[in-house]
């Protein structure tokens, strides 16, 4: 199922599954990822998925290129359990303040706050990864009305719990950070919890995410 | 039972307490953060015989001033450092990788690193924190690790436990060397680039900015053209990972990098190199040499060598 494994420098695998971005792609990402943890090979150090790339790091100093490539070769795959991802609702508020390219938005992309919004909130969407920053999770797909490019000048500060969409894909920054995408809403839920070690994140790959939008006063109540 | 701490008169520039690195998190966006110079922590712990992945503070530029309450310990400084104990009546000039013992009331200034970036203090003993995730490595910028996520603070006090002074003191003899060239494997996309900046990569040099820090390192140079596309499908990166941008000056991915990343990839620095990498300060001329996989990993292999033979000249 991997197309391609090819070296990332002299200690990363990286493992190519097509040019495609789709769920069926991402699934086989998510299910070697699994696989590969399940195993724990010597020498891996870290394992990261992406819409159809898996980069396996490794301990230089405990195993090479070739040998872990011929491992991940010839590694017999288990249909995993819990792959059925989690469905997560997620609040957002969507108040002027929060907003902050709305109305970039409807310029880019031509058409009304409204009905990005509508469109925005009509569907459900994929987690395909999570990363970047911790908790960070990027999901998919956007309806094709609502496909903007990124900003020109990334933000040089995001504010934590900002939901954003770009291309076919929505986010939402976990913390504070920069970062170039549009911003419609932003989510009072701490996605991120750096004090759980066992599930610091709230949305993981595989995930459904359902947002709701809720009104200035009901985010507030969240922090009551 | 030991009762001393370090009162933190001045914190320096961005003091942390690091480790080895927290591993296999990169999936849910949590680097792999560490001592940025491996070798020079290496030998900060071997030094005052504590383990080899025992906690030490790292410094960058200006290091902290520090005043010890309490019981005798002894500590070392690695890598390439001005530093003075200031004793009631006296004032001692500090060696590198040697250690010293400390006693109530001293204070130990780390003025500065000198043609270099970090610098680590190691003591014998350990420092009263916790690990997260299994590491003592903080990441200020996911506020995960010791010291809850953050940097060593001015007024603070940094409590030592079991601190073991009984040991000699130990030194060796060891100079940080400059290196000449950053060798590099060639990246995922080498081939967006256009044929000249392929070349430019190579042949002409690159400077380090001020825009550099424990996630990446922002060169400047010979603009790098992209034929292909300036943005990539997300993908995970790497430590040493070289992404060029659409401004067209590469950056290098450091120990706090972010986990994930949009940004075609020329070229990534080989493992061996990375200790060096990290200690070109801004303003830092780095030309990029190719090399090949297989001479890659034998270059590890002798870096690993050299800093074991070094650990074993310790006296």
């Amino acid at each position: 199922m991997i197309k391609n494994i090819s070296n990332l420098g002299d200690a990363a695998l990286y493992c190519d599954f097509g040019i495609e971005v789709n769920k069926e792609t991402n699934a086989k990402v998510i299910k070697y990822f699994k696989n590969i943890k399940e195993k724990k090979i010597k020498g891996i150090t870290n394992i990261t998925p992406s819409y159809n790339k898996l980069i396996i790091s490794f301990d230089l100093s405990l195993t090479k290129f070739k040998e872990l490539k011929k491992i991940i070769e010839n590694l017999e795959l288990k249909e995993i359990l819990n792959n059925k991802g989690k469905i997560i609702k997620i609040p957002i508020c969507c108040d002027k303040k929060f907003a902050l390219d709305i109305n970039n938005l409807e310029k880019k992309l031509n058409i009304s706050e409204e009905k990005i919004y509508e469109k925005f909130f009509s569907k459900d969407y994929y987690c395909y990864m999570t990363g970047f920053i911790a908790g960070h999770p990027f999901l998919g797909d956007t309806d094709i009305s609502l496909r903007a490019k990124r900003l020109e000048t990334p933000r040089v500060r995001i504010p934590k719990g900002s939901v954003g969409i770009t291309e076919q894909f929505c986010n939402i920054y976990s913390f504070e950070s920069p970062g170039g995408w549009n911003i419609i809403g932003n989510t009072p839920l701490n996605i991120f919890d750096n004090t759980n070690e066992l599930k610091p994140n709230l949305i993981n790959p595989g995930d459904t995410v359902s947002f709701e939008q809720i009104s200035i006063d009901e985010y507030k109540k969240y922090y009551e | 039972m030991n009762e001393s701490y370090f009162e933190v008169i001045r914190p320096g520039i961005n003091t942390t307490f690091q480790d080895l690195g927290r591993k296999n998190l990169y999936h849910i966006g949590v680097p792999f953060s560490g001592a940025m110079d491996n070798r020079n922590y290496t030998l900060a712990n071997a030094i005052v015989g504590n383990k080899i992945n025992a906690p030490a503070i790292e410094f960058a530029f200006q290091g902290p001033l520090l005043k010890l309450r309490g019981e005798t310990i002894i500590f070392n400084i690695t890598g390439n450092i001005t530093f003075n104990i200031l004793k009631k009546n006296k004032t001692i000039e500090g060696n590198c990788y040697q250690s010293y013992i400390l006693e109530d009331g001293d204070e130990l200034d780390i003025a500065s690193t000198n043609n270099s970036v970090y610098g680590y203090l190691a003591i014998g003993g350990s420092f009263d924190i916790e690990a997260q995730w299994d590491s003592f490595s903080t990441n200020i910028k996911a506020k995960i690790g010791p010291n809850d996520g953050k940097k060593i603070e001015k007024d603070q006090m940094i409590k030592i436990i079991s601190a073991n002074s009984k040991t000699s003191t130990r030194k060796l003899d060891y100079l940080n060397t400059k290196i000449e060239n950053i060798r590099v494997i060639k990246g995922t996309n080498f081939n967006y680039f256009s044929a000249e900046s392929k070349k430019n990569f190579f042949d002409k040099e690159f400077s380090v900015t001020k825009l550099s820090d424990r996630m990446g390192m922002r060169l400047e140079g010979i603009k790098l053209k992209n034929d292909v596309d300036t943005n990539i499908k997300s993908e995970g990166i790497i430590k040493g990972v070289i992404q060029v941008p659409s401004d067209g000056n590469p950056i290098i991915m450091l120990s706090d990098h972010g986990t994930i990343g949009g940004y075609p990839k020329i070229g990534v620095v080989i493992s061996a190199d990375y200790d060096k990498l990290v200690q070109l300060p801004p303003g830092s001329k780095i030309k990029f040499k190719e090399i090949d996989l297989a001479s890659a990993e034998l270059l590890f292999k002798l870096y690993q060598m050299e800093t074991m033979n070094l650990v074993s000249k310790i006296k």
